[in-house]
Order: structure tokens, then sequence, then C-alpha cells
């Protein structure tokens, strides 16, 4: 089933981690499996901040051997990066297989990412100057309260609930997904494709990397694929409606922006709520409630409606 | 679409008068019918309460209108319920039911009998098989609005997402804004009508029932045609739209009808409480 969230605000910073944490628990009913969240900070313009998992989080029953193997990876990562020039000024580790880097480096991103990701074991999650991606097992208090993030300061997020239906559950199949090797780019997807390996394949040949057999990392790589031939959002949105088959709606987040897209039979709900300040979207309108009790009126997105709202 | 009108005449079908009980207005809390269900509740409309529902369940809810029902109160108003799911559900006699705020998905399903009205928005699936009664809506309406309704009236002020009156089975569906894709989807019986315009593969697959549209219609589904609008049906709409004070923008006049355009084998399109008349 799974359930999605997103909210921006417009022109100011709020504590979007603890709002989408309720948002998310809200909707915990609609997937236990994971949770995941897609946090866009004020991050410095100079800086990325990278998450990255050198191991899943079932891996860590393997006994003891285990530490060492992670140990070994983040060694191989930490002298990947020097080699590559890249500066790392902040290393935090919320947890024993993951850990936020905040670093400077003026070379090919892709490049970085593909030699990082060459390591054995090493998934990058996100790569940004404002996003941060986070996800995990569990429920949303269980994955905000792992990570710290009430308190995280930002414009917009976009959020999900997992209930693992096509993929096993873990980490690399949760989402959100980074739509590698774009930074700051991330999507939430509840629903399923139908023309996944077709596409799939197409995207492989274009040279597109899949870390999962998730049908929902699909649309990250669609949208980076659209992005690579320089086409804004909202175009790469409006041409996936067309060309993405099956019941979907989805959220994808940039640096400035953040947008919906529904299905041609909007077969997958989503709920509504925009003023001049705020807008708020989830699959089921108790998420936006979680954070305004009072009143607000609310409408469902209409069958192939695309929208996009500037931070 | 001006070009095709009246096709299911062309292709005599649908040449009944409307008549029966869909002309009249289901269970009005002032109409001295009583309810046949052994177990409803005898209440008094005078007798009314007030309840809290901010830090309630979606089940302590319907268990404490269920509880006021046992004590004869007829008239109740829940307040914040917060869009929560499932309010208002298997209500099997006659209430005043006053929702002040939204509702989440699936409220007010299997009811026989209450009126009902929400001052906010309702999510997915509002009064699913539904079969007699009032629900009224005054903001908007998420999909499947309606599913499998078997009768009374089901009005909503505002907008109304896709697939409204999936397996209509009778009853009223009024929409006084727009409706999403797929209304009318497998419709087999009852009436609805969309004041604005509706969305994509109106009354697709339908076996029977009628959709009148006061705006613009997107597309016709598969089986579904433009059919010949009666003086009756004026009047009938006339009379409907106006006890819930909904008028079309383009007057109820210039409102297109649609139908089922094939006939299927030893099937007959009386409402149940139509039919229970005729036999």
């Amino acid at each position: 089933m799974c359930g999605i969230a997103g909210l921006i605000h417009r022109g100011n910073s709020s504590d979007i981690g603890a709002e989408m944490t309720s948002m998310l628990q809200s909707l915990k009913h609609r997937g236990p499996d994971s949770t995941g969240f897609a946090l866009y900070g004020n991050g410095a313009s100079d800086q990325y901040v990278m998450r990255f998992k050198a191991a899943e989080q079932e891996d860590m029953k393997n006994g003891f051997g285990m530490q060492d193997i992670i140990r070994k990876r983040k060694e191989q990562a930490d002298a990947r990066l020097a080699e590559l020039e890249a500066t790392v000024e902040v290393i935090d580790a919320p947890t024993d297989y993951s850990w936020r880097y905040v670093f400077r480096f003026g070379g090919d991103m892709r490049k970085l990412a593909d030699y990082m990701e060459d390591i054995d074991g090493i998934e990058i999650l996100s790569i940004g100057k404002a996003l941060e991606l986070i996800k995990d097992l569990g429920d949303a208090e269980t994955v905000s309260n792992q990570y710290s993030l009430t308190g995280f300061q930002g414009t917009h997020a976009i959020g999900h609930t997992r209930m693992a239906t096509e993929s096993d559950v873990d980490i690399r199949s949760a989402h959100p997904y980074w739509a590698y090797p774009f930074s700051d780019v991330a999507v939430v997807h509840n629903g399923q494709l139908t023309n996944y390996w077709t596409l799939r394949r197409e995207m492989e040949r274009r040279g597109h990397r899949f870390m999962s057999n998730c049908d929902s990392e699909l649309i990250a790589v669609f949208i980076a694929d659209r992005i690579a031939d320089n086409e804004d959002l909202e175009s790469a949105m409006v041409r996936s409606v067309d060309e993405l088959d099956g019941v979907f709606t989805y959220l994808v987040a940039t640096s400035d922006q953040l947008g919906m897209a529904k299905d041609v039979m909007a077969a997958k709900p989503m709920v509504l709520y925009e003023s001049d300040e705020f807008v708020g979207l989830a699959s089921e309108e108790v998420a936006i409630r979680s954070i305004f009790p009072n009143e607000i009126e609310t409408w469902d997105p209409y069958h192939g409606e695309v929208k996009v709202w500037q931070a | 679409m001006a070009g095709v009108m009246h096709k299911s005449h062309d292709m005599g079908l649908h040449t009944e008068q409307l008549a029966g009980r869909t002309q009249q207005r289901f269970f009005s809390a002032s109409e001295e019918e009583n309810h046949t269900y052994p177990w409803s509740f005898e209440v008094d409309f005078d007798n009314h309460a007030e309840f809290d529902a901010e830090p309630m369940s979606s089940t302590e809810v319907n268990a404490k209108i269920r509880e006021l029902m046992k004590l004869g109160v007829g008239s109740i108003t829940v307040k914040n319920p917060q869009a929560k799911h499932s309010l208002g559900v298997g209500i099997l006699n006659r209430l005043k039911l006053n929702f002040a705020g939204s509702l989440g998905y699936f409220g007010c399903g299997l009811i026989d009998g209450p009126n009902i009205r929400i001052s906010g928005r309702v999510g997915w699936s509002c009064a699913e098989n539904m079969m007699a009664g009032t629900v009224i809506i005054e903001q908007n309406a998420g999909s499947t609005f309606g599913a499998a309704m078997r009768g009374g009236d089901l009005v909503c002020r505002g907008d109304v997402g896709s697939r409204t009156g999936i397996d209509q089975k009778g009853g009223t569906i009024i929409v006084g804004g727009r409706s999403g894709a797929f209304s009318g989807f497998m419709m087999q019986r009852g009436r609805m009508i969309i004041c604005g315009d509706a969305g994509k593969n109106l009354g697709d697959s339908m076996y029977d029932g009628t959709i009148y549209v006061g705006g613009e219609v997107e597309d016709l589904g598969v089986d579904c045609v433009p059919g010949r609008m009666t003086e009756n049906e004026l009047k009938w709409l006339t009379d409907k739209l106006g006890m819930y004070e909904i008028e079309p923008a383009c007057g109820i006049a210039r409102m297109q009808k649609f139908v089922a355009g094939k006939q299927l084998w030893n099937y007959d399109n009386l409402e149940p409480a139509e039919k229970k008349l005729v036999l």
C-alpha cells in the first residue's frame, strides 16, 4: 500500500524533521516495513552533504566480523574521497552502518559516486547541497529517533512509509530514492509500475545505475535521465505520466522545488492542502492534520495531474 | 458531442419514463416513516448531544454514537473528527448526525437511514454501500465517492475525485463541482448529477443508470452514450437540486444526459425500491 507525504514552506524554514516525522507516523498503518525522509536543509553553497551506508541493518546480526568488514569499507571510502581530492569537514555516524559526511568537492560528482559505490557494500543514499536522505527499517518515530531528525531546519521535505510488495524489506529497497547522480533530487512513490523492466533496460543502456529491484527507483532514474537532457522538472514529470505505465502517485523534490504527479487513472490517493505559506500533500488527510489540527480545505488532485511548487 | 445526441433512443434503449420513488426525498427526518430493522433505536430528534472526537479513536467515536442512539438521542454533533477514517459507519436507523470537520476514508459507509452533514471534506469511499438516508458534504470529496451505493441521496457541494459512483446500484449522487475520471464506472442503477465538468471515461462499462452533466465531458467510456432528456427528468432535476440548493452554472435545461448504450440480457433497470412497488 505505502504512504507518501510532502511539505514545502514557501519562503521560510521550519523544523521539517519533526513535521515529516509526525506526518509519516500518522501513515504508519499504510506500511510498517521501513520509513524514509528526504529533508532539504539550509546547506552551505560550497559544501555537499553525503549520506551513505556500508551495510544493511540485518547484516549487523552476522557476528563480530561484520564490524571489521564495515570498518574496512569505510576506510576504503575515506581513501577514495581523499584520492579524488574531496575535503571532508564533518563526519557523523548515526548508526554503526551509515554515515553523514559534509565535504567540499570541485570535480565530477558522477565519477565520485561511481568510485564510492564500486566498494563492495557501499551505497550512497544521497549527495546534495541541501538534500539529506535518511531511510531505515521501522516506523517514522523509530527512524527519526535513530537519526536524531527532530530539530532539522529546512524548507521542504518528502517522506515514505513502505509496505514491501515487490522487493525486499531492506534499506536499499526503502524510499526515498536519490536521482543519482544529480545532487538534491529525490523521489517517493506509491503504486506499481508495469513497464518497469522495459524502461529499466532502456535506462541501463543509457548509462544509469540501479541499486535495487524496486520499481519506484525507476521514477528517480527517469527524472534524472530527463534532467540530464536539460528538461526542467515539470516537463520531465509530465513526460513521466505518459511514459510510465501502471498506477502511481509520486512526489519529487529538488533543492528548491516540490512536485507531484498522478497516473492517468488516478488510482492511488493523494490529498493536497495549499496556502500562500505552505503546501502539504499526503496519501491520507490524517497526515496533514497531524501538523494542521485546525480546519483546512483540502482536495484530491486529478488524473494525470502534475503540479510543481517553488520553495 | 452534439452530433451524436439521442443515440440511445435511436438504438431503441431507455425510452422508459422516470418514475417511482427516486423522485421523492428519501427518509427525510420530517417524514413519519419508520425503519423496519428490529434492532434499530427509537430516537428523538429534539434530544441533542455533542462530543469532541479529537482524543478518540475511530472505534470509540462510532461506539459513542451508538451509545447515544441507544439512549434515544436523535441529533448528534461530532466535533473535531480530524479526518479520521471510518467514522459514522453502519448506522441503521434515523438520526441527525453532524460532523463539524472533515472525515478520512470510508466515512458514513453501510448506512441505512440517517441524515448526515459533514462541514468539511471527506476522503476516499465516502458512503460506500449506503442504502438510504442523506449524506451532505459541504467541501470536497475524494475518489470512489458513493461506491456501490444502493439508495438515498449523497451530495457533495464541491469537487469529487475519480471513479465517483463506481458500481452504483441505486440512489442519487449529486456533485456541485467537477468529477474526476471514470465517474459512473460499472454503474448498474441509480442516478448521478455532476453540475460541473466530468473527467475522461465517463460511465465506462456502465450497465444501466443515468448520468446528468452540467459542464464539459472530457470523453465517454465504453458503453456510455448520450441520451434524450425528457420533461419529466428536467422536473426531477429541478426538484432534486432544489432540495439541496444546488444549481449548475449552465442551468438545468442545458444539462446533458448519458446512459448505457447496451441492453443486458434478462436485466431490468428498476431500482430496488421501485421494484418493490411493481412487484
